[in-house]
């Protein structure tokens, strides 16, 4: 393994984009928190849902996924999962839906507490289980569901009977929430949104590609932090501040030959799934401890959003990566993984995610070959630390890592 | 030049020492792995077999489950890479190694060179490893090492689910107390485990010539239906259980050189 090289860390600089977008990621529980306080509905907002409609509303809304991703991250995934498995929920269910739900029950998790909803807002762009997740929500907690269907296009183009489809549905949705909140939908506010939300997302996926430079200016694993700001509040001015003083961190970076990721990189891969919340830093650890960065994940860049108008709006949101055939999903990882130099695929195989999950067999098989790289997987979760195996992560990592080595 | 490989899988604890990269000169095979007094009786075993001390080994290599808490190595080594260096030394023209052992299964590509190119391995579920043959074989209450006679005895193989050992494990008790004969219900278990593994197998490109390592290669009536399920011969050496601890060996010898 490569030595780990340790250097005194300064303090963080408050003017760091660090800084800033884990203020931003804390703000956004927060000022839900204050919202609350002050008597206005507040609304739980599935990760993939177009946040440029609460947003343009100027409604309070909080990421049940989020939630669970960081109560799962301090250690309490297993305490939560078995509340909402004692009501009958199976261990096979989406380990954020059992975390979510048992939050509904509990209402209180110190690990990442969050204000209750008034409202829910759900699209099924990124599984379908959200869907039955959020109608026992709405059940349990007698609160209204607005649901915006994008099902999984078979198609490689998003086709005008699609858009207009989903289309519709957005400006239901947005019909729904005014008629709810008595909030109205501005035009002005939308556009101001819009251009905000560009600018957050060309700034983010700007510096998530700067991965092309050898050695990266960053570990990935920042990557996975610094996203929660992508989900929550890419729509928010101080959130395109922050992405850009990223991107230009990066670059500087670059130009001094230095990186957040603290030891010599030795190997660049690509990594597929959701983070193992739970097992963070022993994944992160077996990475870095052998001199593997990885530099990058469709996981990061499936949340930057860069459209003109409300049809390429509905567009975007009609492509994210688990809405999408298995031939484009592949061109997007090829393409990544090309553009970035990796020389291997670790697939978290993530037993909370079957649809992405289900498809990895055949689709890292096909960029395998594509890009000529090795292809290694482990079992874990992106929530439930009981479906991991540590010796069995440090294996597959290994191996993947000498199959590398053999190679250069 | 004398270099020694340690596998300490997790039920079993294999070593190995070789001489000038090609020979072997003397090896252990103890049942107990990590977190048993069976690694460091297995060293002295070996070394003893092969009348070399410790301080005559130009290089130790560990691999296996236990080798990153095994101290007394130069090199800690995957074993994949250990099984695909031994298997090529057993079998110059070996390119697929189906490893079934205590916790895993793996099918390893191998270059000509007898380089690693790819590796699948099993989920996290115990059914098609060997531990899977242990539990049915606790069952039955025959030594695990008899499978093989009684399966090659076999009639009409039973059908044995290869989902999950726990529902397997029902299996067989429901038809053990339906009379199927021991014979066919053995005959099934391997089936089963080989079916389990065969699916792992075709995931990657197959290619002969195809051998067996680990521990449950010792078990004819696996390899045989195993073979059959991919539609390859399987090639069998005795030796297939060290051949983790002949590549960590030959993998101190090449960094020695």
């Amino acid at each position: 393994m490569a030595e780990e090289v340790k250097k005194q860390r300064p303090p963080l600089d408050p003017n760091s984009a660090k800084a800033r977008l884990g203020k931003i990621a804390a703000e956004a529980y927060s000022s839900a928190q204050e919202a609350k306080a002050r008597g206005e509905m507040v609304g739980w907002c599935s990760s993939n849902f177009p946040v440029e409609i609460p947003e343009t509303l100027g409604l309070a809304v909080v990421y049940p996924e989020n939630q669970a991703a960081g109560i799962a991250a301090r250690g309490a995934g297993e305490r939560m999962c078995e509340i909402s498995e004692a009501d009958g929920y199976s261990n096979d269910i989406c380990a954020y839906a059992r975390i979510s739900l048992a939050y509904a029950k509990v209402k209180s998790a110190p690990e990442q507490d969050m204000p209750q909803p008034d409202f829910l807002l759900c699209c099924n762009n990124i599984c379908n289980c959200m869907i039955k997740w959020y109608e026992n929500l709405s059940k349990d907690l007698n609160i209204p569901m607005i649901m915006i269907d994008i099902p999984f296009n078979p198609d490689y183009e998003v086709s005008d009977a699609e858009l207009a489809y989903v289309r519709d549905q957005f400006w239901a949705a947005i019909h729904q929430l005014e008629e709810l909140t008595g909030k109205k939908w501005s035009e002005e506010k939308y556009k101001e949104v819009m251009e905000i939300s560009g600018r957050t997302s060309r700034a983010w996926l700007a510096a998530t590609a700067c991965a092309r430079y050898e050695p990266s200016p960053f570990n990935g694993f920042d990557l996975l932090n610094h996203m929660a700001v992508m989900v929550t509040a890419r729509g928010k001015l101080e959130a395109a501040e922050a992405m850009e003083k990223l991107l230009s961190e990066y670059e500087e970076n670059h130009e001094k030959g230095v990186s957040t990721f603290r030891t010599e990189e030795k190997y660049r891969i690509m990594f597929e799934g959701i983070a193992c919340w739970p097992w963070l830093r022993v994944t992160s650890t077996g990475l870095k401890s052998r001199g593997i960065n990885m530099v990058t994940t469709i996981y990061a860049d499936a949340f930057g959003f860069i459209y003109e108008d409300f049809d390429d709006m509905c567009r975007a949101y009609c492509k994210v990566p688990n809405a999408i055939n298995l031939e484009y999903a592949r061109d997007k990882r090829v393409k990544l993984a090309k553009d970035n130099k990796v020389e291997g695929l670790l697939v978290h195989t993530n037993r909370s995610c079957k649809l992405w999950s289900g498809f990895m067999y055949e689709m890292s098989r096909q960029i395998g070959e594509e890009c000529n790289i090795p292809v290694a997987s482990f079992d874990g979760d992106q929530a439930d630390p009981r479906n991991f195996s540590e010796a069995q992560y440090d294996t597959r990592v290994q191996g993947l890592m000498e199959i590398m080595e053999a190679r250069k | 030049m004398y270099t020694f490989g340690i596998d300490i899988g997790s039920t079993t604890s294999k070593c190995v020492v070789m001489k000038d990269g090609t020979q072997i000169v003397g090896t252990s095979l103890l049942v107990g792995g990590i977190g048993t007094k069976s690694p460091a009786e297995a060293v002295r075993q070996a070394l003893e077999n092969a009348g070399v001390t410790r301080e005559e080994l130009a290089g130790v290599a560990a691999t296996g489950y236990g080798r990153n808490r095994y101290e007394d190595a130069d090199y800690h080594v995957s074993e994949l890479s250990c099984h695909g260096l031994g298997a090529h030394h057993t079998f110059p023209g070996v390119r697929t190694i189906i490893d079934i052992g205590g916790q895993d299964a793996k099918v390893i590509s191998l270059d000509s060179e007898g380089r690693m190119q790819n590796f699948l391995m099993n989920d996290k579920c115990a059914a098609g490893t060997g531990r899977f043959l242990d539990v049915m074989a606790n069952i039955l209450v025959i030594p695990v090492g008899e499978l093989a006679d009684y399966c090659a005895r076999a009639k009409e193989p039973a059908q044995i689910s290869s989902t999950c050992t726990v529902f397997a494990e029902s299996e067989v008790i429901s038809q053990l107390a339906n009379g199927v004969e021991m014979e066919d219900l053995v005959a099934g278990i391997c089936s089963s485990v080989a079916g389990r593994v065969a699916s792992l197998a075709k995931r990657i490109n197959i290619v002969p010539e195809v051998c067996m390592s680990g521990g449950v290669a010792q078990n004819a009536g696996v390899r045989n239906a195993l073979s059959e399920k991919i539609g390859h011969p399987i090639l069998f050496s005795p030796n297939a259980q060290l051949f983790g601890a002949i590549g960590a060996a030959l993998y101190a010898w090449e960094k020695k050189q």
